[in-house]
């Protein structure tokens, strides 16, 4: 018994060594969603808070978040969250395809499927209220980018 | 857009010309610009053929979901992105190049979702990638008359459209639930 605490501890502390990569960058992209979009601040704000640890070259790392296993779980979430949209380089996409990225926002947002009841457990502060989800809605909803 | 119409009825009027011997002489003085205006008239002919496997696919996606079947949807929807991967656009006029690349990507995406999505995702995808298929109708040409339909319930009473090969409103949107909902907004002629 001893012995396997043991060996789970050694093990703990060993994968800590293996390498994950940081979803951070200093550069400010001039691609970026907010950078290139008008919005208010409480916009902007229930923007980052909600989207863009998961949807953007910028994750706000919470403290277990380097900590193996779960690091890898995050990052994960945050490979297939930029694959399928990443508002660091959303100038980069077409006029369609950013009609596109805001259509399906408004609709994953009034379903309740974005953000995700995983990361709103660890991430209370990014849960959004009814009102806050239709302000948002109403602002994607005005965006027609050509 | 000009230049092609003015090719196109060149064209046409240079093959009934050719239909009358005694115009014969004036076709042949004109021999350079009827091989351009032929060139022109065959790759129009060639997109209305290069988008069949695209439409088969986009409509087998509409009859699944029609009859809420979800596993065929999925399959027609991967069957749908290959075939918009494989839509040759070098084909057209340079200058719809870029919004052809654009339309294929999104539809694509459309596609891809509605390959590994329950249904009514599907249904989402499906309903926001007929205006891509529209569209794409609008430059490349359709190979079949096409009906746009529109069921003003569908997301809220948003409404949503798509297309069909039959004036018969079959809703794809809504499948059994509200199979009637819908009429016919355009028709989309070869």
């Amino acid at each position: 018994m001893k012995k396997a605490a043991i060996i789970i501890l050694i093990l703990g502390i060993g994968i800590q060594f293996i390498p994950v990569p940081k979803n951070q960058t200093e550069k400010v992209s001039e691609a970026d969603f907010l950078q290139t979009m008008e919005a208010t601040i409480p916009i902007q704000n229930m923007i980052k808070a909600s989207c863009y640890d998961c949807h953007s070259n910028n994750t706000n790392y919470p403290w277990y978040g380097r900590v193996r296993p779960f690091a890898w779980l995050l990052q994960q979430h945050i490979d297939e969250g930029k694959d399928e949209l990443n508002f660091s380089t959303f100038q980069e996409y077409s006029g369609r395809m950013q009609r596109e990225k805001i259509r399906s926002m408004i609709s994953q947002i009034s379903d309740g499927e974005m953000p995700l009841k995983e990361y709103l457990w660890m991430h209370p502060e990014a849960e959004m209220t009814k009102e806050e989800k239709e302000q948002l809605i109403e602002y994607l909803e005005k965006l027609n980018p050509q | 857009m000009k230049t092609t119409l003015l090719t196109i009825g060149l064209a046409l009027t240079i093959i009934s010309c050719n239909n009358s011997k005694t115009e014969k002489r004036a076709a042949e003085t004109t021999n350079e610009t009827t091989a351009k205006a032929e060139n022109t008239a065959a790759s129009d002919q060639e997109g209305g053929k290069a988008i069949t496997p695209i439409i088969d696919a986009y409509l087998a996606v509409k009859n699944a979901l029609v009859n809420d079947n979800q596993e065929e949807a999925a399959k027609s929807g991967a069957t749908l992105a290959t075939a918009l991967a494989s839509l040759d656009i070098s084909q057209f006029d340079v200058d719809k190049q870029t919004e052809l690349q654009e339309i294929v990507e999104v539809a694509k995406n459309h596609g891809e979702h509605i390959s590994k999505s329950e249904i009514e995702h599907q249904r989402e995808h499906f309903e926001a990638m007929s205006q891509d298929i529209k569209d794409l109708t609008a430059i490349v040409g359709t190979d079949r008359t096409l009906y746009h339909q529109y069921c003003p319930m569908y997301n809220d009473n948003k409404g949503g459209m798509w297309l069909s090969t039959s004036e018969e409103i079959k809703n794809p949107l809504f499948g059994a639930k509200m199979m009637k909902c819908g009429k016919v907004q355009e028709i989309i002629s070869l």
